[in-house]
């Protein structure tokens, strides 16, 4: 086991843990903001994707396919946010789960429909395609870099955002007093059409992100969903850095545990034995680790104590 | 308005008259359509105790509903090709004996139920339902990577396994065993609910502060419920794997949680017969837009959506109006 070997690992699991970010960002802002547990947030994940692999597809552009990849996601979510979810504010969390999953069906269904079963694939740009040596000489493909670059802007972006402008001042009040801020003057149902369509397009964003590198197809967004659920657990919910500490961890845990425990077990069992039981226990690392983070911390790592 | 009283009676008198009719007319498939029916109601039946009495929103059931599966599929596995389960620490052997292989899913989903909700149990609300459908991925991705019995391509069993007394290869008698347990399982339940320990949850699910106040343990009374719970759901998982003969890792996957919690909504949620009325509609919804259409999914998730926005209460609740407990 060399030491290239694990910082390449390492850099595969911040990737990984970068574009969970994305996702479970717009997720505890949604919670965070709104009271909504929101399950169709993968669906606009596969939206973005679609939208990028058939802009890609029609154009060539890869930037394109990202522009289009933003706009379809925000225009999915706030459309799906003026027709559906603005009536399960008031509601309780099995309503909201329910019309929710309601939603995914439709969605999964609905892309099955015009685009069909086959996985759509979307390329790397020659641009960002093949690998750079890092110092150290460790070889890694340049488009991994610029995912984890592009997540690490965004994060801080939103970081900006939040802290820095008027809508941050708005969601951070929202988050405190929905009832004061509307009593205040700010237009709470245009507010959470913003959020909305803001969260929905960092899912579409990360969906056609990680499209290049993976198949475009129905269903991808669910696996994703509940891995980024596990991170906002473990973060706490609506805690815009507890999302990204929990990714990291997550996306670090999740793909080290993939290599490193069979390999571990391998020290004192048969191999074949140590693939197995390591290649289980790794499959079942995050959820372990999100099991010993609520034993210590119930509302997660930075969660408000109820 | 029909008392809820006729309404489960006619329900009942369904699940007995069609039957009869497709064993008379010579129609297995149908007989096996209300198998399924049945089959999924027990297991909404276990759920509708956690998340209707109880309140718990448990995202998750598909974890004790895959565990009664691959209970059967592992026992008779080893049956079947005559190994020993384990050898250490005593002699485990296989077994093809429904009622052996009902006791174990149901101990060993209990076990789980005991070890998931210990875990969930000490968050509430939105933390719950994201950290049970977390357990039931765990279970997923488990049984995927767990090469031993099958992985991804699950378990197949040549032959159903039998029950003392009966040919359980002949649709309608699994089918009457199914029904026996289902209706078993519905008379337990109601009178669950109105004993103490159910009076005590639901009034846990209306105002937990005050049933503590009142010196009842909330977290043991929600535990309880939810081992009871996922050890019925266990039992409707092992009668599945029996009914299919084949256990794969797609009884773990959270859309088969998220069809249990769908059931109880459309029937009505915390009502005796609404996990019954909701597998019923959902089985015969899969089977006839199944047939007129390949994405008959949207159809069901526009119906879905339609009750959850506008018919609260299910259909039960449209039919006999709204029960004063869960107005």
């Amino acid at each position: 086991m060399s030491l290239v070997l694990i910082a390449e690992q390492i850099l595969n699991g911040l990737q990984f843990g970068i574009m969970l970010f994305l996702m479970a960002a717009g997720l505890t802002l949604i919670f965070g903001v709104m009271g909504l547990i929101n399950l169709a947030h993968g669906s606009l994940y596969m939206v973005g994707a679609f939208a990028a692999a058939a802009v890609a597809g029609a154009t060539g552009s890869f930037l394109l396919a990202l522009v289009a990849a933003l706009a379809a996601a925000a225009l999915a979510g706030a459309i799906v946010e003026m027709v559906v979810i603005r009536r399960l504010y008031d509601r309780d969390h099995l309503d909201q789960v329910l019309a929710t999953f309601a939603l995914i069906l439709i969605f999964s269904e609905g892309t099955r429909w015009v685009f069909g079963s086959f996985p759509l694939f979307l390329d790397i740009p020659a641009y960002l395609a093949g690998p750079v040596t890092l110092p150290g000489g460790i070889q890694y493909p340049l488009y991994r870099i610029a995912l984890i670059v592009c997540g690490l802007l965004i994060a801080l972006g939103l970081a900006l955002m939040i802290t820095k402008t008027r809508i941050g001042i708005q969601i951070r009040a929202g988050e405190n007093d929905r009832e004061m801020i509307a009593a205040l003057g700010v237009d709470i149902s245009k507010l959470y059409t913003i959020i909305f369509a803001l969260g929905a397009a960092l899912a579409g964003l990360a969906g056609a992100l990680v499209g290049a590198i993976q198949s475009v197809e129905v269903g991808m967004g669910e696996p994703v969903l509940i891995l980024a659920f596990v991170v906002i657990v473990i973060g706490g919910i609506g805690s815009i850095k507890g999302a990204l500490v929990g990714s990291i961890l997550v996306g670090l845990t999740d793909t080290l545990g993939g290599v490193f425990l069979p390999q571990f077990f391998q020290l004192f069992m048969e191999v074949s034995t140590a693939t197995n039981v390591g290649s289980s226990l790794a499959s079942m690392a995050i959820y372990i680790l999100m099991g010993a983070v609520l034993i210590w911390r119930p509302t997660g790592l930075f969660g408000n104590s109820q | 308005m029909i008392s809820e009283r006729y309404f489960n009676i006619a329900i009942l008198a369904l699940l007995i008259i069609v039957p009869t009719w497709a064993y008379f007319a010579d129609e297995p498939f149908t007989i096996t359509l209300m198998t399924r029916a049945a089959i999924f109601a027990l297991a909404a039946v276990g759920l509708n105790l956690a998340l209707g009495t109880g309140g718990l929103v448990s995202f998750g059931h598909a974890a004790f509903f895959g565990m009664g599966g691959y209970v059967m599929g592992i026992l008779a596995h080893h049956a079947q090709t005559f190994t020993p389960v384990a050898e250490v620490p005593f002699l485990i052997e296989g077994t093809k004996s429904m009622p052996v292989i009902w006791l174990v899913s149901i101990l060993l989903s209990a076990v789980l139920a005991w070890v998931i909700g210990f875990l969930s149990l000490r968050t509430s609300g939105v933390y719950f339902i994201m950290i049970t459908l977390a357990f039931a991925q765990m279970m997923f991705f488990f049984s995927i990577s767990w090469s031993e019995y099958g992985g991804e391509d699950g378990l197949s069993i040549y032959v159903r396994n039998s029950f003392p007394g009966l040919n359980t290869l002949d649709p309608i008698q699994f089918y009457i065993l199914c029904l026996a347990i289902l209706l078993i399982v519905l008379g337990a339940m109601a009178r669950v609910v109105k004993s103490p320990f159910g009076l005590a949850l639901n009034a846990a699910r209306q105002s937990p502060q005050r049933v503590d106040a009142v010196g009842l343990n909330v977290k043991r009374l929600r535990l309880v419920a939810f081992i009871i719970s996922g050890a019925i759901t266990g039992l409707a998982g092992a009668l599945f794997a029996d009914l299919n003969r084949f256990v794969s890792p797609t009884m773990f996957s959270w859309q088969l949680s998220g069809e249990i919690m769908v059931f109880i909504i459309i029937g009505g949620v915390g009502r005796l017969f609404g996990p019954v009325v909701g597998a019923l509609i959902f089985v015969a919804l899969e089977h006839f837009l199944g047939g007129l259409s390949d994405f008959w999914h949207i159809y069901l998730g526009l119906l879905l959506l339609m009750i959850v926005l506008f018919g609260k209460g299910g259909i039960i609740g449209m039919i006999c109006g709204r029960e004063k407990s869960h107005g």
